[in-house]
């Protein structure tokens, strides 16, 4: 039994996957209180599924990029459960997982995912489509969406930054956040296959912007 | 460590407000593991605490802090009755590390989940080391994000704010006046050591809030800005004319100023309340000068004073537990699995 969280994006999304199907999935989407809204929505996933806690074997989580904050709360709370639960704790770029559900979602195409990075700027990455599944080409990286270079920006396009930038991504896909559910059935898959998969530790791809002191001013003129 | 069985409970704290990292096991009003990862080195060269950088250091010292905690008190983190967490106030991506990592343990280990406030919790600390607060007290914290005068009637239920500073923590002008003084980051210990060879009356600094008309309308409350501001001038007004500033004067005279203008408040709180205990806690506590300044004004004033043991001064995961255990002993009910990190959370509510 895999439980998988993300909150790389403005959604708080859980799954539970039995290793066949995905047995229980909620969102809440449009939100910035991932503090408060992922350990009820995990507690009500798990509830939906009639399981408890216990009987998860492993934690799978997205690691981003995405809006710091809300990024570290999906950290923290999978590898808390890993250390309480005694089970293994998985990470997963969240730029991989949307792109994981666009093509489960019937893209053929090679594609472009664009979330949110807050000061008009994108976290991006770009995939090609292969009959087995999408392998990443370009990114994960952070930029401002009018500075990508056009090849990329005329790409099919899943995640937020069509709905924030129309002008210069203008070819949206319908996927706009990750679903737990498709990043859940990826991890499944990828650990059957015997894939590795990234520590749980989060893709900031940006340094915290504070400045070192300077040297000292006068206050007096 | 390690404790008997007892039907005291047994309550994991966590504290991630600030820079401090902190998870903590306490049974009943017994600390039985302790640890504590700080982010200060990081913060240095910034000159303050910067959020981002703190909140990224929470995230990755919390795990091998709970498992410090637990190894150092000899229980799984199953044994638990219940888990603590500060959930306010703060900076607040600092809180949501903990907060997050408290609400998936109550959820794992099907344990309640209390959050609390840091400032009860300072004031809480010192039940590990002197046993029940006696209620009421009047409680005076003092650290580099705080500067409050607190009237405490059920350490678990009831506290009351009397005051709080108007501009700067005391401890952020200590931080202040440290660098116009050339000293490390953060100022407080620097400060201290300078200060033990000055003489604390060689310069008369202000002290805020004190005149008759601030005394009316900020009877409890405390400024340090212009104390700061004050300092920084009269180095300058030396630098300027040439002259060798005397350090260590200017280090006793300051920290007196501020010693000075904490205990008078505090203790006048308690003279004017009825109230003849004095509970001082928050990393300030540290400082000599408003030790045994307090020490000194609380014996002529009659007043009982308790200051616990400067590990539990700072910010810790043992004050956070200790509350929490408080909580429990009470029967209060816990708080809600979809409790919120609340930044500005007032004192008022101990519980969140």
């Amino acid at each position: 039994m895999l439980l998988a969280i993300d909150t790389a994006t403005q959604a708080v999304t859980v799954a539970v996957h039995d290793g066949a199907t995905v047995v229980a999935e909620q969102a809440h989407t449009d939100t910035r209180r991932h503090t408060e809204l992922l350990t009820p929505t995990i507690r009500d996933v798990l509830r939906e599924a009639g399981l408890r806690p216990r009987d998860l074997s492993a934690v799978a989580v997205g690691v981003g990029p995405g809006p710091f904050t809300g990024l570290r709360v999906g950290i923290v709370t999978a590898r808390t459960m890993g250390l309480a639960l005694g089970v293994p704790v998985h990470g997963v770029c969240s730029l991989d997982a949307l792109a994981h559900a666009t093509f489960a979602a019937g893209q053929t195409r090679r594609f472009l995912v664009a979330t949110d990075a807050r000061r008009k700027e994108v976290y991006w990455a770009a995939y090609d489509v292969t009959d087995e599944g999408v392998r990443r080409t370009d990114g994960p990286d952070v930029a401002r969406p009018a500075e990508l270079p056009g090849h990329l920006r005329g790409l099919p396009t899943a995640g937020r930054g069509t709905e924030l930038y129309p002008e210069a991504l203008p070819h949206a896909l319908p996927q706009l956040d990750v679903s737990a559910g498709a990043l859940a059935t990826f991890v499944t898959g990828a650990l059957r296959r015997g894939e590795s998969l990234l520590e749980p530790q989060p893709l900031y791809l940006r340094r915290p912007d504070a400045v070192p002191q300077a040297e000292r001013t006068p206050v007096t003129p | 460590m390690s404790d008997a069985t007892t039907d005291e409970p047994l309550v994991l704290g966590i504290e991630s407000s600030c820079d401090e990292t902190g998870v903590a096991f306490v049974r009943g009003t017994t600390l039985v593991g302790d640890a504590l990862a700080s982010s200060v080195d990081e913060h240095a060269r910034f000159g303050g605490v910067v959020p981002e950088v703190a909140s990224r250091a929470h995230l990755e010292s919390m795990i091998p802090m709970l498992e410090r905690a637990s190894a150092e008190a000899g229980h799984r983190l199953d044994d638990v009755d219940a888990i603590a967490v500060t959930s306010g106030p703060g900076l607040a991506g600092a809180l949501m590390v903990g907060v997050a990592s408290a609400k998936a343990l109550a959820l794992c280990l099907d344990k309640p989940l209390y959050g609390v406030n840091h400032l009860a919790a300072h004031v809480c600390a010192d039940v590990l080391d002197h046993g029940p607060l006696p209620e009421p007290t009047v409680a005076l914290l003092v650290s580099g994000g705080h500067t409050n005068l607190l009237v405490v009637r059920d350490i678990a239920s009831d506290v009351e704010e009397l005051g709080s500073t108007i501009d700067d923590a005391a401890g952020e002008a200590y931080d202040k006046v440290a660098r116009v003084l050339g000293l490390p980051y953060p100022g407080g210990p620097h400060i201290d050591r300078a200060a033990r060879d000055g003489d604390p009356e060689a310069i008369a600094f202000p002290r805020g809030l004190t005149s008759r008309k601030d005394m009316e309308r900020h009877r409890f409350d405390y400024s340090f800005s212009g104390l700061k501001t004050a300092v920084v001038r009269w180095v300058e007004a030396r630098e300027r004319a040439g002259e060798p500033v005397p350090v260590a004067d200017v280090a006793a005279s300051f920290s007196h100023a501020v010693a000075d203008v904490l205990t008078r408040k505090a203790v006048l709180a308690c003279t004017e309340l009825g109230i003849s205990d004095l509970q001082i806690g928050g990393g300030v506590t540290a400082n000599t000068q408003l030790r045994e300044l307090a020490e000194k004004r609380c014996a002529e004033a009659g007043i009982r004073l308790r200051v616990p043991r400067i590990r539990l001064c700072t910010d810790n995961g043992a004050m956070v537990a200790a509350l929490g255990s408080q909580m429990v002993m009470r029967g209060l009910p816990p708080s809600d699995l979809a409790l919120p990190a609340d930044s500005s959370l007032p004192v008022a509510s101990v519980q969140a």
